[in-house]
């Protein structure tokens, strides 16, 4: 028995393993984790109440994992669950319910930003984005790896040596910063 | 391998059934164990040893009305119970249960179950925020602390399997370990000496993931009426009860197949799925006999407990057995 992930009972999920059932099934299942990532989205946006605008966030992040199954790299999928729905959602939950109280909360346009200017914004972004979609030539490239554990990690540790060193030194900054913040509010 | 819509059902059924099978029969198990702890009888009226008494049970949690608190957070309350019992269900996907019996064995097993396992937090925190009930919300905030930081040890412990193990896969890991017990992770070797206290830690990781007993802040009944459920009854309740057996039952196979050589009998005999049942049964009974002996710690005791010893010691274990795999 040699398992992979291409196949077995969630095989049929990923791009590949739809190939057999035809286009249709294959935008069927893409279309529906699209659908998740964006309602989620809306829901993160335009909720009322703040615990629901980070169940919306979750959900979002849920339907960027599937899309990452669906294209056929496990790895990011579960990692992108473990460290956004687990870790980070988890901790703005936190910091939300630390925040002021419901009832106590304002209505009506946050500040400039909120208002026209928000979206002139939103409306140049879309219109931006639109055009490098419409402008690009998505070529089906060939497959270079299997998107396995040990791939990305040789890459990582070779190819992008100096981005992965990068990124530690963010995250020590971050604990730095934190422990800062801790010591002050322990000493007051 | 040929595979259609009617497997994937299959294998969904069988998955659902076996969890709650589990659940409603680890609870007669539990009440009957504490029964005999406590030298009184337990629930042994409905059907002989009371075995008819968790059906009964079901009937009763189905047909009760559903409540919902006013001014609470009507949708949020709702999904909960399910977000709890989705990633409970989830899971057994990539379980083996023997070499043939497994739904899909993939590539990063492992970190699936252990990423599936972290949505609970969610769950957790949005039955006590939806609750609108300040026991809740408090309930809540601890269970999920607790489970944030016993996810630290217990994810740089499987890390060390899988430094040893050179393999994510569920499937693969407990391959490697056929062939008796001097062959399990359990059993130090020479490229890692420290493996009993990997599993040790491991389980006691399980333990208060799967908040039980001396771990289960979340639910003190004498400080926070019933936790972060405190508001449920009927189904709703039920399901947060079930997921927290099917919990179990999830933490148990992963002690198993990481440490304990899956389905491998420890003399090389007959190896099958009845030594993974075997196997995660008497963790399940240690699990029930650890909640009615040992008395409840306190939040502090146990945030401690993880952050200054668990973390440091499962730290310098990796180090350690990444060096000497360097070597030997």
């Amino acid at each position: 028995m040699n398992p992979t992930d291409a196949s077995g009972i969630l095989g049929f999920l990923t791009a590949d393993g739809f190939a057999g059932y035809g286009d249709a099934a294959v935008g069927i299942v893409f279309l529906f984790s699209l659908t998740i990532t964006i309602i989620g989205g809306f829901m993160a946006c335009n909720a009322e109440r703040l615990v629901r605008a980070v169940a919306g966030l979750a959900l979002c992040f849920i339907g960027i994992a599937t899309i990452y199954y669906f294209l056929n790299s496990p790895l990011l999928s579960m990692m992108q669950l473990l460290i956004y729905v687990g870790a980070v959602c988890i901790t703005i939950a936190f910091a939300v319910m630390l925040a002021a109280p419901e009832d106590d909360r304002k209505h009506g346009p946050a500040n400039a930003l909120g208002g026209p200017l928000g979206l002139i914004t939103a409306g140049l972004i879309t219109f931006a984005l639109i055009g490098l979609a419409v402008n690009t030539s998505f070529d089906v490239l060939p497959k270079e790896n299997m998107g396995t554990a040990k791939q990305i990690g040789i890459e990582l540790l070779t190819t992008y040596a100096v981005l992965f060193k990068l990124i530690s030194v963010v995250l020590l900054i971050a604990i730095i910063g934190a422990l800062i913040i801790a010591r002050q509010g322990r000493s007051k | 391998m040929s595979l259609t819509i009617l497997n994937v059902l299959a294998a969904v059924v069988a998955a659902i059934a076996f969890a709650a099978l589990n659940a409603a029969y680890l609870v007669w198990a539990e009440r009957r164990g504490a029964g005999r702890i406590q030298r009184r009888p337990g629930p042994n009226v409905n059907g002989p040893f009371g075995l008819l008494q968790p059906p009964c049970d079901g009937i009763k949690l189905m047909t009760k009305q559903l409540m919902i608190p006013g001014g609470a957070d009507k949708a949020l309350f709702m999904v909960a119970p399910v977000l709890t019992m989705i990633p409970a269900i989830a899971s057994f996907v990539t379980i083996p249960f023997s070499n043939t019996i497994v739904a899909h064995s993939m590539n990063v097993g492992v970190l699936m179950v252990i990423g599936f396992a972290s949505l609970g937090g969610m769950a957790i925190l949005f039955a006590g925020w939806g609750s609108r009930n300040k026991y809740s919300v408090m309930a809540s905030v601890r269970s999920v602390s607790q489970a944030i930081s016993y996810e630290v040890p217990l994810f740089i412990t499987a890390l060390t399997v899988v430094l040893i193990t050179g393999t994510l896969n569920l499937h693969e890991m407990a391959s490697i370990q056929a062939g008796g017990f001097w062959n399990w992770n359990i059993t130090p070797s020479l490229s890692s000496p420290l493996m009993p206290v990997s599993f040790l830690i491991f389980f006691i990781c399980i333990l208060a993931e799967t908040n039980r007993a001396p771990f289960d802040l979340g639910e003190a009944e004498s400080e926070l009426v019933a936790g972060f459920h405190t508001e449920y009854g009927s189904m709703g309740f039920g399901l947060f009860f079930m997921a927290e057996y099917a919990h179990i039952v999830i933490g148990t196979s992963l002690i198993t197949i990481l440490f304990l050589g899956g389905w491998g009998c420890p003399f090389g005999l007959y190896p099958g799925v009845w030594w993974f049942l075997i196997k995660i049964y008497f963790l399940i009974f240690s699990f029930i006999l650890i909640r009615w002996t040992f008395p409840r710690t306190t939040i502090y005791g146990l945030l401690n407990l993880s952050w200054k010893v668990l973390i440091p010691i499962t730290l310098f274990n990796l180090l350690l057995t990444a060096g000497l795999l360097k070597v030997f």
